[in-house]
């Protein structure tokens, strides 16, 4: 579904990831991760068209990248909608079916039935009504699903979709993304700071640091010989109790400090 | 006291008086619907302090064309592009654009203040430009108001959708191919239009009471994004026509009938949201963790579907 070959992505002089070949199949589950700045929500931008790789290529499905592209779903970073926010959930999901064209767009039964499908799916049909900015974390990133689902997209990009969820809706968002994996066959980039909550379903991980990075299955990467060769100094990965720690000079998953992720950042 | 009443509302010779206004209520219809559709996304986009910034440059361009004797609402028009055309190319982001629109406003405040003192004509178009007018609306200038409005009210019809989501969800309307960026300023020139117009009734002054406190007063009770616009420009309406026709007859500007209305239909509405989100919104946050179960849950949503 989506192919990276020899890609590199600079911003000026700036270089985040380069040689970066990469397969992702049908129905795969690929975590990315890394610390803050180190391009994993670039990378997204890269995959949705918004950003030109500055070398190699990359496909999906078979073609460049394009903006827009109804087979590509997309949950941002993050951020939580303005109180005042003039929609109800049903509204939010319903631009992600057709908010992208001209005209006012009166709606119909169809696109009705449509989005009351989309809702249900991802059991927000509770609060279909309610303003979105009224929801609660948990909650709006259910809607973010739903919305990310509108287009029927057989590739679904997430960006840190957990961020500041506790661990039942943590829960309930992994879950909703790996069902609709498995019974579609979508194929899910998840970029995490944090592995432990999707550790059941991943089958590859992509791991960014320092202008490098590492592929391959979460034994392979989540070491603490990768990692260490990744990060250029000494990181301890253990695993305890089916979790996966990091502890050293950059804490991108497990237990993460964000401060050591920021420092890490700079380099 | 009694006098004091007569100053504010004078209701002697009504009919007649009200023959003479016709234009200018026809213009205030024209501007609520205008400024109540314009207001939503406003509000959405959070830019109120451009719109203020807009309306010097565009008090400006009027009192420039009332000195040189050429048409104000082509002043204010010319003005109002300038400032829209400023602030789309230099403040794409929010933080640029505060700082441009806070250099800007007094600048067009000082150009405008200017041309009106070297200005000889009557007074009152003086005052008019700033705090707002009446019977100064002839049937020239209401065709360049209804010009600019169908011009605007176009615009907004095609750019309706893409511009909602590009205001409230910037993010996922660009992964969704929405031209994000363009919009904005494409935006801004609408915005700079609608200014335009509102100045010649309501005044440079005074111009958020049209394109931001109704759509403000219309989010605080709906949150459907079809009646909030409807409800804003009913408002903004009423607001309008309402404070001319109080206005008739009292040697008082129209200005503040028109923000007293307003802004109590503001209140009005701030009281009934926070009723609302006190029972009905708020009321499904007290439920436990709802998990999949769709059953109990359809009453409220139920509810709020009649009322949202
Ligand atoms: N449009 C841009 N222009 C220049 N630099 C950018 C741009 N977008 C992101 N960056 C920089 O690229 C780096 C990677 O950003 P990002 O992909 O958001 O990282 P991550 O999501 O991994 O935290 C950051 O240092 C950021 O400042
Ligand atoms: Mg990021």
């Amino acid at each position: 579904m989506i192919s990276l070959r020899d890609a590199a992505l600079s911003y000026g002089e700036r270089v985040l990831w380069r040689d970066l070949t990469l397969e992702v199949g049908r129905g795969e589950f690929l975590a990315v991760l890394g610390p803050n700045g180190s391009g994993k929500t670039s990378l997204l931008r890269a995959l949705l068209g918004q950003v030109p790789l500055s070398a190699g290529t990359l496909t999906i499905d078979g073609r460049p990248p394009r903006r827009g592209s109804a087979i590509v779903g997309y949950i941002p970073q993050q951020k939580s909608l303005a109180p005042n926010t003039p929609l109800r959930s049903r509204d939010l999901v319903r631009l992600g079916i057709d908010g992208h064209r001209w005209g006012i767009g009166r709606g119909g039964p169809a696109i009705r039935r449509r989005v009351e499908e989309l809702l249900a799916d991802v059991g927000a049909a509770p609060y279909a009504d309610v303003p979105v900015g009224m929801l609660s974390g948990g909650e709006q990133q259910r809607v973010r699903v739903a919305q990310a689902l509108a287009t029927d997209p057989r590739i679904l990009l997430c960006d840190e979709p957990l961020l500041s969820l506790d661990l039942n809706h943590q829960r309930a968002i992994t879950e909703l993304l790996d069902r609709r994996r498995r019974t579609r066959d979508t194929t899910v980039v998840f970029v995490t700071h944090e592995i432990n909550p999707i550790l059941a379903m991943v089958d590859r991980v992509l791991y960014l640091a320092g202008g490098r990075f590492s592929v391959g299955t979460v034994s392979e990467v989540m070491t603490s010989q990768t990692l260490s060769e990744l990060y250029g100094t000494t990181v301890d990965v253990i695993r305890t109790g089916g979790r996966i720690v990091v502890a050293g000079a950059a804490d991108a998953s497990g237990s993460s400090h964000h401060s050591g992720s920021a420092k890490e950042a700079g380099t | 006291m009694n006098d004091l009443w007569h100053q504010i509302f004078n209701f002697s010779d009504y009919g007649a008086l009200l023959g003479l206004v016709k234009n200018s209520l026809v213009a205030g219809a024209i501007l609520g619907l205008v400024g109540g559709l314009v207001g939503t996304f406003v509000v959405m986009r959070d830019l109120p302090f451009a719109v203020h910034g807009i309306s010097e440059l565009s008090f400006a361009g009027a009192s420039g064309a009332l000195l040189l004797g050429t048409n104000v609402v082509a002043g204010s028009l010319v003005g109002s592009l300038l400032a829209a055309c400023a602030i789309g190319a230099l403040g794409i982001r929010a933080r640029d654009r505060n700082s441009i629109i806070g250099v800007l406003m007094p600048f067009g405040l000082g150009l405008g203040v200017l041309f009106l003192a070297l200005y000889k004509g009557r007074a009152a178009n003086k005052f008019g430009l700033l705090t707002g007018q009446i019977v100064a609306v002839d049937t020239v200038q209401l065709s360049w108001l209804a010009g600019t409005a169908a011009v605007i009210l176009i615009l907004l019809v095609i750019l309706w959708r893409p511009l909602t989501f590009a205001s409230v969800d910037p993010e996922v309307a660009s992964a969704r191919g929405v031209p994000v960026r363009a919009l904005a300023p494409l935006f801004t020139i609408v915005l700079g239009l609608a200014v335009a117009i509102s100045i010649q009734i309501v005044g440079a002054l005074l111009v958020l009471t049209l394109l931001c406190t109704p759509a403000a007063a219309a989010m605080r009770v709906t949150a459907s994004p079809v009646k909030a616009p409807l409800l804003s420009t009913l408002f903004a309406t009423v607001s309008v026509v309402g404070g001319t026709m109080l206005a008739l007859g009292s040697s008082i500007p129209i200005s503040p009938y028109v923000t007293t209305i307003s802004f109590t239909i503001y209140l009005v509405c701030r009281g009934i949201g926070a009723v609302r989100t006190r029972t009905t919104w708020g009321r499904r946050k007290a439920l436990p963790y709802a998990g999949q179960s769709e059953a109990r849950t359809e009453a409220p949503a139920a509810r709020l579907a009649g009322k949202g």
